[in-house]
């Protein structure tokens, strides 16, 4: 069992597909020489040089488009983008070239692009680095969007994403980098299915990324009171894997939402429209959401946590569809 | 002009060009063919002479104003009237229309309804191509439109930065649909923008075929020549409305008269007959044939057919059944 850190994972798993596969090249911000902001790319550039690895321009709609350029034309880029809050520079490329040309192509080109971002609040980066807009993308159709909260999805996501036909985005929590698991060998991920986390028989909470960890707090500490939680690490947020989370309710008869982005319009939205949709009668209490406060995020450390989702919430949230045994 | 075989195929390239679209208009007030429709009528020698520059092998990145590069770059006019009928037999399934039409065989990457949207893509294509190690050119048509958007410029920087093969080929026909360029732009010669990223530059008549055919020639041969970009202007201009809505308030009506005695078809014509390069009957049969071409092509694309519905979601993604994990050749070190 060895220590590994998410960052690690990410390292790992992009200099394993360098290796693996000549087609994969990396290219984005400060991937090169500076080593990645935050860190994951350290010592790619050393070993798969500046062909492989390479340094863009703060040029997000072009080193975007120049990734879907590239796939088209036979090669397997991973592009990275700094933060999610950068990727709205380059999200005409996305939506409107990446995702489109398949279907306006009538089926001619596949755009098999990985596009990796730091995404998520917590370090006081304030209102233009700090938000969680996968909800957003995961409305898009002809892409694909995956959260890894876990060491073992952060590296086992991108194998399967790169070997994926269609564009894939991949969201990685800027809290999470730091952690650390202790691991045997890592693998790749179905990226197809959600994953539970938590068996239980209570009620089900489904998070996904940096949430995921709190709902888990959140669990341990609602077992001492009594309340035997399912977590649900929703980790594939398009095509969602909704099989997954309506066996969770059928099974448990309540449903908690955890979404670090703002409510409206959330994933957690879609979560509970979904199991209103197909799971209503399985459902012994209403629907309950955690989500970010509606306000871009605030720079003060007090404000910034009270904005977010955290494992007092939830618990609250999960004690609330217990009236009967507070 | 000499040359006789190259005049036949360059006035045949553009009259096929200009009847289609005269024809596409035509349908369209018939309501055969819907959604945008952009017309290239007085651009034609942009197309015809610069297409005839590339290799059968080179990819071509072109914009909503493209049925002259997609049916010039070989895809069958049957093909491209479908499309734009909205029929399963065209070139894109139907799903596309007039604005996208697309070829994967014939490395024709679309049909770009962003402005400037194509340039990314073109230096991404070219990316691979130089990392494949294929000596191959990417051609990218975009209008004057497209050099205020930032994907031109980011895309100008990166295609010199990185060295990759990628020929430029603005159409500038004067407005950015009903804006014109020195309302637009500070600096209106846009070689100079080019050249500003260290990217070899030339401004050509974009109203004949033979200038346009050289200048493209001259681009290809030094994108193939160093591996890195070359950027054309095309001084040309649109003759008629910029697409089926447009009322035309922005522009003096003399001024379009003006351009239109400049018609490229008629003038090389007009000097092909004086010089004897090609004869009256040489014309009249260029003329015959892009009609029956087109007679054709109306009648397969009223014989199509719609797309079941039941289909309506697919191509969304790639079905698992195509499979893309072999690698394909060994990239540059």
């Amino acid at each position: 069992m060895i220590k590994t850190t998410y960052r690690t994972a990410v390292h790992d798993a992009m200099r394993d597909a360098l290796r693996d596969d000549p087609r994969v090249v990396l290219m984005g911000e400060d991937v090169g020489r500076y080593g990645g902001t935050y860190a994951a790319s350290k010592g790619l550039l050393a070993e798969f040089g500046p062909q492989r690895v390479r340094d863009t321009p703060l040029s997000e709609l072009g080193f975007v488009g120049i990734g879907i350029g590239a796939a088209l034309n036979g090669l397997r880029p991973i592009v990275e983008v700094m933060t999610v809050n950068f990727s709205l520079l380059a999200l005409d490329q996305i939506v409107n070239t990446a995702a489109a040309l398949r279907h306006m192509s009538g089926g001619q080109f596949s755009v098999p692009l990985v596009v990796r971002m730091a995404t998520g609040a917590g370090r006081q980066l304030a209102a233009q680095h700090s938000h969680s807009l996968e909800p957003w993308y995961a409305h898009i159709p002809g892409i694909k969007v995956v959260a890894p909260a876990t060491v073992e999805d952060a590296y086992g996501m991108l194998g399967p994403a790169l070997a994926d036909p269609d564009p894939v985005v991949i969201f990685e929590h800027v809290q999470l980098y730091n952690t650390s698991t202790d691991i045997e060998t890592l693998g790749p991920t179905d990226i197809s299915r959600a994953a539970v986390r938590r068996s239980g028989a209570d009620i089900t909470i489904v998070a996904y990324g940096g949430s995921l960890w709190k709902a888990l707090d959140a669990a341990n500490e609602l077992s001492l009171a009594g309340i035997d939680c399912e977590v649900v690490d929703l980790r594939v947020l398009r095509p969602l894997d909704e099989e997954t989370v309506l066996e969770s309710v059928r099974k448990t008869h309540r449903l908690v939402v955890i979404d670090e982005a703002w409510r409206s319009g959330s994933l957690a939205a879609e979560v509970t429209a979904r199991v209103v949709e197909d799971a209503f009668y399985d459902l012994d209490a209403p629907i309950a959401r955690v989500c970010s406060a509606e306000v871009p995020m605030p720079y003060a450390k007090h404000l910034e946590q009270a904005a977010l989702p955290q494992t007092a919430k939830i618990v609250a949230a999960v004690q609330g569809l217990f009236g009967d045994r507070q | 002009m000499t040359d006789t075989k190259l005049a036949h195929e360059l006035l045949s390239d553009m009259v096929r060009v200009r009847r289609m679209e005269e024809k596409c208009a035509e349908l369209y007030s018939a309501a055969k063919i819907r959604g945008f429709l952009h017309l290239y009528v007085g651009e034609e020698a942009v197309a015809a002479g610069s297409l005839r520059a590339l290799a059968d092998d080179d990819a071509v990145v072109a914009t909503y104003r493209e049925h002259a590069h997609a049916l010039l770059r070989g895809i069958p006019m049957t093909s491209i009237m479908a499309e734009m009928f909205g029929k399963q037999e065209g070139c894109s399934r139907g799903r596309g229309g007039s604005m996208h039409l697309f070829d994967v065989a014939k490395r024709f990457y679309g049909g770009n309804a962003i402005v400037a949207g194509g340039l990314p893509l073109a230096v991404g294509i070219a990316l691979a191509d130089a990392m494949l190690e294929r000596k191959r050119v990417t051609a990218c048509y975009f209008g004057d439109g497209a050099v205020a958007e930032g994907a031109f410029h980011e895309s100008l920087n990166i295609a010199a930065l990185w060295n990759l093969p990628v020929l430029f080929c603005c159409e500038n026909n004067l407005y950015a649909m009903g804006t014109a360029l020195e309302r637009a732009q500070s600096q209106t010669d846009l070689t100079v923008k080019a050249a500003s990223y260290r990217v070899p530059t030339m401004a050509v008549d974009g109203m004949d075929v033979e200038a346009c055919h050289t200048a493209a020639q001259r681009g290809v041969h030094h994108v193939r020549d160093t591996g890195g970009p070359f950027f054309i202007e095309f001084r040309t201009y649109r003759f008629r409305a910029h697409s089926m809505f447009d009322p035309e308030l922005y522009r003096d009506k003399r001024e379009v008269e003006r351009w239109r005695e400049r018609d490229p078809i008629q003038s090389f014509t007009d000097q092909c007959l004086r010089d004897g390069t090609l004869s009256e009957t040489d014309v009249r049969e260029i003329e015959d044939s892009a009609a029956a071409e087109i007679e054709a092509a109306v009648a397969f694309a009223e014989a199509g057919t719609w797309e079941d519905v039941a289909d309506l979601e697919r191509d969304v993604l790639t079905p698992a059944s195509i499979d893309m994990s072999e690698p394909t050749r060994e990239p540059a070190r």
